[in-house]
């Protein structure tokens, strides 16, 4: 039995989202939140056969026991979160936050998911896509030694960057940087996200920077982070290597490129695609747990 | 040309801007004399960071010596009448960083975005404005769109606050009509509600002819930097400008006797090599690229033994954008792979 789940927000991401859930064997998309009845992440959504509702999470409230809503996904912005998040958890639904609100514990599936079995969370939250995209690389050195400095070069093309993410830029710094310590293991994060306006667009692209402590170990860290490029390419086939890991002193520094599958926007907006899969993933993990009852959702006041 | 009688403001960018040229690596005492000097020789405005402004200390443009709050600290309390700002790129530098270099005493504050994308200024121009400071809107590498799209970004900049708009040629690749189509559609929208600026870079040695199609066309604030000191073949040299307004007629209320001391007895001997139109500068604002990257691409031709003008080309050719240094390395190696 699937879980059944909403989408709050018909932007980019919870567009994208739609698509990623619909082939989810244990997630079943209800219903798709926006605010704007003409807006194209709605429409779809109808086609879809969604239930869909342009009043917010106001509009979907009244309908969470009779649609058995157990899981939400938030791609709202930062600024709403906070409010969406204690609407829904006091209907006991567990929030998926793609916002870089940040209010629950950070996810970045290949590095710290199964941390979050067992327990009880009833919201996570999903960094950002340049989180997502780079902090795996980051982990990959700082599992071989001890990473004194982490910095992160996201560049997305100027089309697959929404209003919300324009608006709150700074929110997108703060919160990936502060992931880049807590999951990805430098001691100390900076995050650096470019917009390009090239036409064709450019796939989105990765830079990772890492200063590590004494001398790297060359070999154990081209190891570490081919095996986990292969992990990251479970959920998004499309991110690769492009050059790299290059040495310089105790630079390590990575390159990366993130094709998208093309769901909703074409395949150029890799930042979409591992935004959205990394929440799948995240998402059906909890499912698993919510179905063998090792996960019990509570609702909190 | 008769600019006869115009009235324009001079903002040195040598200690921002210059910052570029020297690896970030300015001593306090550096900047301190650099800025006192400008001060004395009656230039208004000055522009104090890391090169690519608050936040820029990074791997990827470079650590400071020291931290713009060092820096900041140790400039603006000398200052006579000079006023100081600071730059600051959204997605690199944050509200947080504009509310320390508040605390520091700045006066004015140039919020840059790609010229396409000046919607990611909103935070940080309302927050500006909130605090009471001189806000422009920085429209960067105004070479890579229309003057009708450029204006429509202005208007952006302008709602959420700026009462400055520059357009900056932060590639050096503008010829002077392309500047009086871009200044003269921002003028004739704004007029005297909004200030008009230009940032010229001297990669073309337009540095001096586009900086006075600025002001034929409307502009009152014009960017350059003493001695030229900046990115790539540097930035309109200030003490020529000087110079120029003043047969000119323009006012710009800064000492050409006195500028000329500080960038040939200051700045010049600052620089690790002579600030000058090579083949790697011209390559810059030739095929538009941004003038911040020259230093980037010469260490990676060092590095990976690929010529820093094909590395340029190949950024030129993606349609890189500023503040995407991390790109220069990876293009030298995949022209390396290429040619193996």
């Amino acid at each position: 039995m699937a879980i059944n789940c909403a989408m709050i927000g018909s932007g980019n991401i919870g567009t994208d989202l739609m698509a990623k859930l619909q082939r989810s064997a244990n997630l079943n998309p209800v219903w798709m939140v926006g605010i704007d009845a003409e807006s194209d992440g709605l429409l779809k959504a109808q086609k879809a056969g969604l239930k869909t509702t342009h009043e917010g999470v106001d509009g979907l409230i009244p309908h969470i026991e009779e649609d058995n809503i157990q899981i939400a996904f938030d791609a709202t912005s930062a600024y709403v979160h906070g409010e969406n998040n204690r609407k829904l958890q006091e209907k006991g639904v567990l929030v998926i936050d793609l916002t870089p609100a940040a209010i629950g514990p950070f996810c970045v599936p290949p590095v710290n998911l199964k941390e979050h079995v067992g327990e009880q969370e009833m919201n996570v939250n999903m960094v950002t896509c340049g989180g997502q995209a780079t902090i795996p690389m980051v982990a990959a050195v700082s599992q071989v030694q001890a990473v004194e400095y982490g910095e992160i070069v996201a560049t997305v093309a100027s089309k697959s960057a929404g209003p919300g993410t324009r608006k709150n830029i700074d929110e997108f710094t703060r919160t990936t940087a502060q992931a880049v310590e807590q999951i990805g293991g430098a001691k100390k994060g900076k995050a650096i996200i470019i917009l390009n306006p090239a036409e064709p667009p450019l796939i989105m692209r990765d830079t990772v920077h890492c200063l590590t402590q004494t001398e790297p170990d060359q070999e154990a860290i081209t190891a570490s982070v081919h095996a986990m490029i292969k992990e990251v390419q479970k959920y998004v086939p499309g991110y690769t290597l492009k050059n790299g890991p290059v040495f310089d002193g105790n630079r390590v520094s990575i390159f990366l490129e993130v094709e998208g599958l093309g769901d909703y926007l074409p395949k150029y907006a890799g930042n979409l695609d591992i935004m959205t899969a990394s929440a799948t993933r995240t998402a059906e993990m909890f499912a698993e747990e919510i179905e063998n009852g090792t996960l019990t959702l509570k609702k909190l006041a | 040309m008769d600019l006869k009688g115009k009235k324009i403001k001079l903002h040195d960018n040598a200690l921002r801007d210059g910052m570029h040229s020297v690896s970030h690596q300015f001593s306090l005492d550096d900047m301190v004399r650099m800025a006192v000097a400008l001060d004395e020789a009656g230039m208004p405005l000055i522009e104090v960071t890391h090169g690519d402004g608050l936040g820029g200390s990074s791997v990827n443009y470079g650590f400071g010596k020291h931290s713009n709050r060092e820096y900041l600290e140790a400039v603006v309390p000398k200052m006579k009448n000079a006023k100081i700002s600071a730059l600051l790129l959204p997605g690199l530098g944050t509200v947080d960083d504009l509310a320390m270099a508040v605390d520091c005493g700045i006066s004015t504050i140039r919020v840059a975005t790609h010229c396409t994308e000046a919607d990611v200024s909103e935070q940080h121009i309302l927050k500006a404005r909130g605090y009471g400071l001189d806000t422009v809107g920085f429209l960067m590498m105004a070479h890579m769109t229309s003057p009708e799209a450029l204006l429509e970004q202005a208007k952006k900049m302008v709602d959420y606050g700026a009462n400055c708009i520059y357009a900056t040629d932060s590639a050096g690749y503008l010829l002077p009509d392309d500047v009086t189509d871009r200044i003269g559609i921002l003028k004739a929208e704004f007029g005297d509600n909004v200030e008009i600026g230009f940032h010229g870079h001297h990669n073309l040695a337009m540095g001096i002819s586009n900086s006075l199609a600025a002001i034929e066309a409307g502009a009152t604030r014009i960017d350059g930097s003493v001695a030229g000191f900046g990115a790539g073949a540097g930035n309109t040299p200030l003490e020529v400008m000087v110079a120029v307004c003043d047969r000119m007629g323009i006012e710009t209320g800064v000492s050409v006797d006195k500028i000329m001391d500080v960038a040939e007895d200051i700045a010049l001997p600052l620089m690790p090599t002579p600030t000058r139109i090579d083949r790697d500068s011209l390559t810059l604002g030739y095929a538009g690229v941004y003038s911040s990257f020259l230093l980037h691409a010469k260490r990676a031709e060092k590095n990976h033994g690929v010529p820093a003008r094909e590395i340029l080309m190949e950024l030129g050719r993606m349609g890189a954008v500023g503040g995407q240094e991390d790109m220069i390395e990876d293009v030298a190696l995949e022209i390396k792979k290429k040619s193996a």
